[in-house]
């Protein structure tokens, strides 16, 4: 349902506006702290890494203050319909960024093991899962901004993509490590770093629902295509 | 996380959503209503159906034919010329329009209470024994006990059962709504409809009375118009939105409130016109 008109109370239109932009920002710094943990993994470089540690600690921050702002809103306003969508949506949106920001955080410090023993041949893999992770992150943030249910959608099916060059990857690591135990360790790591990766997609999924829900006041369909089969996967010798 | 979707929990939680076509049963039924004072086309074909003891709210701004639909479900529009309705309104599958209907009959089964409190200048048990002596042939104890049961039933009693031969107009302005809403009560109806009966309450005798429309709807059909936004949401089970005549929307209070169908709906209740 499209917003036509104005409150009648401009301070409330102006608070509305103001936790749209704290989302945004937040949204902002978690794509920026993605990009610093998948530079620091790719590109070797350390100080990235750390870099996107500090992000993180921004990301937890903005959380606490969109939380008690939404709750300031939902106590003094009592907002209804659109409105009460809007800020129980921007509750629920920071809890899934910031899980974002948690997993990149996490994917950042597993750089410093990885460039004391890495593993070469499995990084494609791994660079084009980042890519998906980081343009579906991306899509779903400016879905929220714009408040745009296509582009929302768009997000929610594609994760399906995702899912598959994941267990691609889990399958891959799983053969070096059977080809030589010596690679254990950074396969592991390797393996830790898509798992987070995967999960980082499924917030942005949870952020395209809610954003939908948000919007048009209706959730989208209970099943959503999923690919990520690695939770059955064995692989044999 | 994956599995379980986030929207949905959240959409379960706000609009806990039944489903369109689960009809509850029918205590009145609003069928092509039009309205006219005078010349004044103030109500326009008008059909929705009001539940069995549920608590229905009209909201809509000023103007729009709420308190238009109040007065035609007692008929109250009959004590002014020129003021006619057409269509049909259904209590138990009777139309109350049709020329033949008691109307000291149907207001006794169809009670009204206005905005501000309208007690009658005599005593409070009085105010009660009123109406009823107008309907029935009570002994003096069967009636003294329909005078406790209706206070009791408008959480008055406790605070009146000591004083009951006092003036009504010494009780505060909450406590003398309840009186009223016990006056509509004493004679038994099966509907009762509220006018803004909160509006000139102060907040705390406001909460009084929304607590004692979730008692009175376990027996009685509840039809209240409201100005109050979050009133109409913490106390009604379905809602119809009215707008210059029109109904625009009708449905659960859960859904009304948190995901209107309509655009005009959605600007009303979120403060966008009025």
């Amino acid at each position: 349902m499209a917003e036509t008109s104005e409150h009648i109370v401009k301070s409330f239109e102006q608070e509305l506006a103001r936790l749209r932009s704290m989302l945004a920002t937040m949204g902002g710094i978690v794509e920026n702290e993605l990009a610093l943990a998948a530079r620091a993994i790719f590109a070797h470089d350390l100080a990235a890494a750390d870099l996107a540690v500090a992000e993180d600690r921004k990301v937890d921050a903005l959380e606490r203050e969109i939380e008690a702002f939404a709750i300031r809103v939902l106590a003094l306003r009592q907002p209804l319909a659109a409105d009460l969508r809007a800020v129980v949506a921007a509750l629920k949106m920071t809890v899934d960024i910031e899980r974002i920001g948690d997993y990149a955080a996490n994917v950042a410090k597993r750089s410093h093991v990885l460039a004391e023993a890495g593993l070469p041949q499995a990084m494609g893999g791994l660079a084009h899962l980042a890519r998906l992770v980081q343009e579906n992150l991306k899509r779903v943030i400016d879905a929220v901004g714009e408040s745009d249910i296509a582009k929302a959608t768009e997000v929610w099916r594609s994760d399906q993509m995702i899912d598959t060059v994941y267990n691609g990857i889990f399958r891959e690591l799983v053969t070096y490590m059977m080809e030589d135990p010596r690679n254990i360790t950074a396969a592991t790591h390797l393996l830790f770093i898509a798992k987070n990766l995967e999960r980082i997609g499924d917030h942005a999924t949870n952020i395209a629902e809610i954003a939908f829900y948000a919007v048009t006041g209706e959730s989208l369909p209970d099943t959503r295509p999923k690919g990520d089969s690695s939770a059955f996967a064995v692989v044999r010798p | 996380m994956d599995s379980m979707s986030t929207a949905d929990s959240i959409s379960t939680a706000l609009a806990a959503p039944a489903p369109a076509d689960a009809r509850l049963p029918a205590r009145l039924s609003l069928r092509a209503l039009d309205f006219f004072y005078g010349a004044t086309h103030a109500l326009k074909g008008i059909s929705f159906d009001i539940p069995d003891r549920q608590a229905t709210g009209l909201i809509g701004p000023s103007g729009c034919g709420k308190s238009t639909v109040l007065r035609v479900l007692n008929r109250m529009y009959d004590l002014y010329p020129g003021q006619r309705a057409t269509g049909e309104v259904l209590l138990d599958g009777e139309n109350i329009l049709a020329p033949g209907t008691d109307r000291m009959r149907l207001r006794s089964r169809v009670g009204m209470v206005f905005q501000r409190p309208t007690p009658f200048p005599m005593s409070i048990y009085d105010n009660i024994a009123f109406g009823v002596k107008l309907h029935e042939r009570l002994g003096r104890a069967a009636l003294e006990e329909r005078v406790e049961w209706s206070l009791s039933k408008a959480a008055l009693w406790e605070e009146v059962k000591d004083r009951l031969r006092s003036p009504a107009q010494g009780l505060s302005g909450g406590q003398q709504q309840r009186l009223c809403i016990a006056r509509s009560i004493a004679v038994r109806p099966e509907v009762i409809l509220l006018d803004e009966a909160t509006s000139a309450l102060d907040p705390i005798s406001a909460l009084r009375i929304e607590e004692l429309v979730d008692e009175l709807k376990r027996e009685f059909t509840i039809v209240m118009v409201t100005h109050n936004m979050q009133q109409a949401a913490r106390c009604t089970d379905q809602v119809a939105f009215l707008y210059m005549g029109e109904l625009v929307e009708f449905g659960p209070a859960a859904q009304i409130f948190t995901a209107p169908r309509e655009r005009r709906t959605q600007e009303y209740i979120t403060g966008r016109f009025g």
